[in-house]
């Protein structure tokens, strides 16, 4: 069967995708949390301020079966309750803000170790996928790239349990983007 | 001060990239005639990651996610929103015509006005109190969803000069793996701003086109309540080989 074909997400979802705590996988003093945090760049390295972001990941054992209750729901008056704080769902949400700037708070993956991240933007007609090494790992697709295309995947350490990574749709520094067809 | 930017310079772009279409199933991130694509798509072919993990399997969502009553876009708020009460159903299945069963589908979409409860929306087309426009559900064992919602209103933008965006529902769909997913748009039949309209056009092959529309279905109209449409869905990718060899 041929595929549905993708249209941009537009510029008004915002009252309708995001979800409060929609990037903290973890609360806040979990053990072993990382905050993982950045700005999407479009080709004249302006801030976009109308990017959503999505985080699928495994959990810090590998799991990669995920868990419900990400957008999780107050049966009494139909409001997000928020995740319950324990669960870990491995699936994260995040806007960026007008200044184009997103924050993920959440554990290293165990198993395959990065972070899937899918791209969605006003302007962008069909999604991107990228990913989040938090170290440079050496797998498969890091030892096929060029050094500098390489470097794109990796989150820099900022500080103690701080990583920072940026997404640039064009140009400069690119994001490597992915292929998954 | 450079010329406004006029509708037939756009439709002139739309129709030189229609001739010149590849026959791809969706659209090219480089479509100029989306002006706002310009500065937002790679330059740099994808790269096909010699193996994939995280990609092939995905999130899950439960019956803590959603409520009965986020499925009914007419229900939200104490009186009932203006404008034509409508339906729409149809089912979310893979390329090998696989129900994708339990899983998240949410949509978003303007009042029968054509204005969105967004402070960036700015068309003086009035806001409706009882009516936000956003719903979710989840999918059954059959991979089929259910909205009854109102039909939204056409709307303008600063594409070009005259710019309207035929009336349309945004979808977001999960499938079972990451590689799955879906953000797209549902238009209603025989909307005449379908020519005119550069996001609908930027997928250039008619065949896949067609099917962003949804098709009336009288057998879904319920008598003196509602209008039914039909809409279904196939999630793209990973392919079969990717899902086998694990690659
Ligand atoms: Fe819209």
């Amino acid at each position: 069967m041929r595929p549905t074909p993708s249209q941009t997400v537009g510029p008004f979802y915002g009252y309708a995708l995001p979800f409060r705590g929609g990037g903290d996988l973890v609360p806040p003093g979990h053990p072993g949390a990382v905050s993982v945090h950045g700005y999407v760049y479009d080709g004249a390295g302006d801030p976009v301020p109308d990017a959503l972001l999505e985080f699928w990941q495994a959990d810090e054992a590998g799991n990669l079966d995920g868990r419900p209750g990400s957008m999780r729901r107050d049966d009494v008056d139909g409001s997000f309750a928020g995740r319950d704080g324990v669960t870990f769902t491995g699936f994260a949400r995040v806007a960026t803000d007008l200044g184009g700037h997103w924050t993920l708070r959440t554990v290293r993956p165990g198993g395959p170790p990065y972070i899937a991240v899918c791209v969605f933007a006003r302007g962008l007609l069909h999604h991107l996928y990228t990913r989040v090494y938090l170290e440079d790992a050496g797998d498969a697709l890091l030892t096929s790239l060029p050094a500098d295309r390489r470097a794109t995947l990796v989150a820099a350490p900022e500080r103690d349990g701080v990583f920072r990574f940026d997404v640039r749709l064009q140009g400069e520094g690119e994001t490597v983007f992915l292929d998954l067809g | 001060m450079p010329e406004p930017l006029s509708q037939e310079t756009i439709s002139r772009e739309i129709a030189e990239l229609a001739a010149r279409s590849d026959g791809g199933d969706h659209p090219s991130r480089d479509y100029p005639p989306y002006r706002s694509s310009g500065l937002r798509h790679p330059h740099r072919p994808l790269v096909a990651p010699p193996e994939a993990y995280a990609e092939l399997r995905g999130p899950v969502f439960g019956a803590s996610d959603v409520t009965p009553l986020d499925a009914d876009l007419t229900r939200q708020h104490p009186g009932e929103p203006l404008g034509e009460r409508i339906t729409v159903t149809g089912r979310v299945v893979d390329r090998d015509g696989r129900p994708v069963r339990g899983q998240l589908v949410e949509v978003w979409q303007a009042n029968a006005s054509g204005r969105y409860p967004h402070q960036r929306d700015q068309h003086p087309a009035p806001l409706d109190p009882n009516f936000t426009g956003t719903g979710r559900c989840l999918t059954d064992d059959d991979g089929r969803y259910a909205f009854t919602t109102i039909k939204p209103g056409a709307y303008p933008w600063k594409n070009h000069v005259n710019a309207w965006r035929p009336a349309h529902i945004h979808f977001s769909v999960f499938g079972t793996a990451f590689a799955q997913r879906l953000v797209t748009q549902m238009y209603f039949p025989g909307d005449p701003l379908f020519p005119y309209d550069p996001i609908l056009q930027s997928v250039t092959d008619d065949k896949a086109r067609e099917r962003l529309v949804a098709a009336y279905d009288h057998e879904l109209s319920r008598p003196e309540w509602s209008l039914g449409y039909r809409w279904d869905i196939v999630l793209d990718g990973p392919s079969a080989t990717w899902m086998e060899e694990g690659r």
